[in-house]
């Protein structure tokens, strides 16, 4: 049998070289007359360790990493294909501490199978969550999603099942699957990684959310900026129509269902889910007032589930595993397990699976390893751009929705992002305002408007011009953001410029720097 | 990498044709085009408004809203930096100025030689390994000042 040798071809080991290192095993392989075979798999998640190779032996498989192209015949010479000892060996992959101590049941094959391999796909329990919604009635499988406990992992947290019910129980002849898979907060990737990686759970998601609420049609939305992950679903899902498993019979069960992925075109503001849908009827992606919901009224006015791409990705565990088994992971409402995306200045930055609750001290000590840098950690931002800055002081907050809010914080789509001491936070709080004035839609005023505002204030507090003044008025701009935007951009962008302020408010009483003055004349965007 | 061939009608008119049956065909026809031509001409607003039975101002407006779509040719390469938080927390913004000075430009512009459209972006969705630039399309990691001048160097010798 033939040896197989693991290369992943996710986008983020590409960025570090995995496709060179890959030509390199090829040439090893035909040089040295090796049955081998290199299998180009999702990421494990551990990239700090990429390009992460991997050998399948009788103990298992045996990581080597960070590999380089030079590297790599140095690994054959030293015996890598029995798994013999090198500077860059690992040992056996899944008692690598970082992935041993995950739950992984959403990301269960990421990085160990063929992505683009129907039959690996299977034989790891693909298609079991399918096959059992197939013996169910379409309220059963909701009742199933809703018993889970699961909740958008976009970011908003809204039970997905009583969001599929509300769809099922709108009569109309044509409705609606949308993945929202436009992830643009900053620290997240694990909709990236999964699309890479494992992109049939996503393929297989959407067509049981299409039979329980009866839509036959199913669009994902993938950003611009993801043009790997666009390519790899776009082969996955022909593949799933050649083998049947799409189209008129979905695995001969005589139901239709048919997916479709499209670009995004690198607007923000179209991970909401009302301008995601204006988007894809191909509009400027202005978000819609609410309501009707999408679920009564979305996609060309019809009843539409909008999901991000976590969530579509967990139903087929959830179907094939049963509510109960989900639902035991967790905490509080949180339930089942949180996909927590460490990045920014971490010394070992990756996906960690993890029931909800384990603590952000936790997540960044026990798996990240601190800094990169080796500095003191100063600041934490979860949930994105519009999520809150934590001090140090609140790293023993719990991964949980409910935990996050109680600090004036958003858990979002789990992405953490770490700042050494190196981080001015009345930098990062002009630079919140800056984003919502680039990024903001222009449907309301409290947005548009205000967020432009929001930039030449701070500009005035860093310039040191009637600071407390303006320090005031800065609070009632975010409460008008607060309270009168009509979507979580202008509504949420208060958070990471009130949390710095709060918990930072030395950075925002320094010495005007020398070229503070006249900042504000400069165009208030970062684009 | 965008051909950036000069407008053609025709060419334009059967790439619309491809698509306008599509469910909310817009965005797949500027993507098309965009990728036929390396930007979208306004000659494209009536043959589009035309073909989807929409008005020029929202086939115009459509145009202006997203980032992604020019109205004017780019450069034969473009560089795209992330300037989001993960990438601001590993120090993008000093290599964003050292990228800037070395080609001469700001965010948002074209070089001198046409060689090199440099752009800013919100995530790259890279993070872990942040900084993050992606030039033509392709993913870069871990990039310093000193891997932004090797990835400038390559690019330019394969102008």
């Amino acid at each position: 049998m033939s040896l197989k040798i693991y290369v992943p071809g996710d986008a983020a080991a590409l960025s570090v070289g995995a496709d060179a290192v890959a030509k390199a095993i090829g040439e090893q392989i035909a040089s040295r007359r090796f049955d081998a075979t290199v299998i180009r798999n999702g990421s494990r998640g551990m990239f700090w360790l990429e390009p992460l190779v991997e050998v399948e032996t009788s103990r298992g498989r045996i990581a080597y990493g960070p590999v380089t192209a030079d590297q790599v015949p140095g690994l054959f010479d030293a015996g890598f294909l029995e798994g013999k000892p090198h500077q860059l060996h690992l040992g056996v992959t899944e008692e690598i501490p970082f992935l041993k101590d995950q739950e992984r049941l959403t990301f269960a094959r990421c990085g160990i199978t063929d992505p683009l391999s129907l039959s690996d796909y299977v034989s790891h329990g693909g298609y079991r969550g399918l096959e059992r919604a197939l013996k169910l009635t379409p309220l059963q499988i909701v009742d199933e999603v809703t018993n889970s406990g699961l909740r958008g992992r976009g970011g908003a947290g809204f039970p997905t099942g009583i969001k599929w019910k509300t769809v099922l129980n709108t009569p109309s002849d044509q409705k609606f699957i949308v993945c929202n898979a436009d992830e643009g907060d900053s620290g997240t990737y694990a909709d990236r990684m999964i699309m890479e990686g494992d992109p049939f759970v996503l393929i297989e998601g959407m067509t049981i959310a299409g039979f329980a609420v009866g839509a036959t049609v199913g669009y994902i939305y993938i950003r611009s900026e993801y043009p790997h992950a666009f390519r790899q679903l776009k082969r996955a899902i022909a593949i799933a129509y050649e083998k049947g498993y799409l189209g008129e019979n979905v695995a001969g069960s005589g139901k239709r269902f048919d997916l479709e992925p499209r670009m995004g075109a690198g607007a923000y503001i179209c991970g909401e889910e009302t301008s995601l849908l204006e988007s894809l009827e191909g509009k400027r992606g202005q978000i819609r007032f609410k309501p009707p919901l999408p679920a009564i009224k979305g996609l060309f006015g019809q009843p539409t589930v909008v999901n991000n791409v976590i969530s579509l990705s967990t139903v087929p565990i959830i179907l094939d595993r049963g509510a109960q088994y989900y639902r035991d992971f967790g905490m509080g409402k949180s339930r089942g397990t949180l996909t927590i995306q460490l990045a920014g200045n971490i010394k070992r930055g990756g996906l960690v699976e993890k029931a909800f609750g384990l603590t952000l001290r936790e997540a960044i000590y026990d798996f990240g390893g601190g800094t990169a840098s080796g500095r003191p950690l100063r600041a934490v931002q979860a949930g994105g751009p519009l999520g809150a800055y934590f001090p140090a002081s609140l790293l023993d907050t719990p991964l949980d929705y409910e935990a996050f809010a109680e600090k004036k914080g958003m858990l979002g789509h789990g992405g953490i992002v770490v700042f050494d001491d190196s981080v001015d936070l009345a930098h990062q709080a002009r630079f919140a305002m800056e984003f919502c004035a680039a990024e903001s839609c222009g449907k309301c005023t409290p947005c548009r408007v205000g967020s432009t505002r929001g930039v030449e204030v701070i500009d005035r507090i860093i310039a040191n011009e009637d600071r407390a003044k303006n320090l005031e008025l800065l609070g009632d701009l975010c409460e008008v953001l607060t309270d009168g935007s009509l979507c979580a951009l202008g509504g949420l962008i208060p958070y990471p410029v009130q949390s710095a302020i709060k918990h930072f408010p030395e950075d925002f009483d320094k010495p005007a720097p020398p070229q503070a003055a006249g900042r504000t004349q400069e165009r208030p965007s970062w684009r | 990498m965008s051909s950036s061939q000069g407008w053609d009608a025709d060419k334009a008119l059967s790439r619309i044709q491809e698509f306008e049956r599509l469910p909310g065909a817009l965005l797949p026809i500027l993507h098309a085009l965009q990728e036929e031509f390396g930007y979208v001409d306004k000659a494209a607003v009536p043959l589009i408004a035309s073909a989807l039975n929409l008005s020029h101002a929202e086939v115009h407006g459509a145009i202006s809203f997203y980032h992604d779509f020019r109205r004017e040719p780019a450069g034969s390469h473009t560089l795209k930096v992330c300037r989001a938080e993960s990438c601001q927390a590993m120090g993008c913004e000093s290599m964003i100025r050292h990228v800037e000075s070395r080609l001469g430009v700001k965010l948002g512009q074209t070089t001198e030689d046409r060689s090199i459209t440099l752009e800013p972006v919100y995530c790259l969705g890279n993070c872990a390994l942040s900084p993050a630039v992606m030039l033509d399309g392709k993913l870069y990691g871990r990039v310093s000042s000193d891997v932004a001048d090797f990835l400038i160097d390559g690019a330019r010798r394969h102008a």
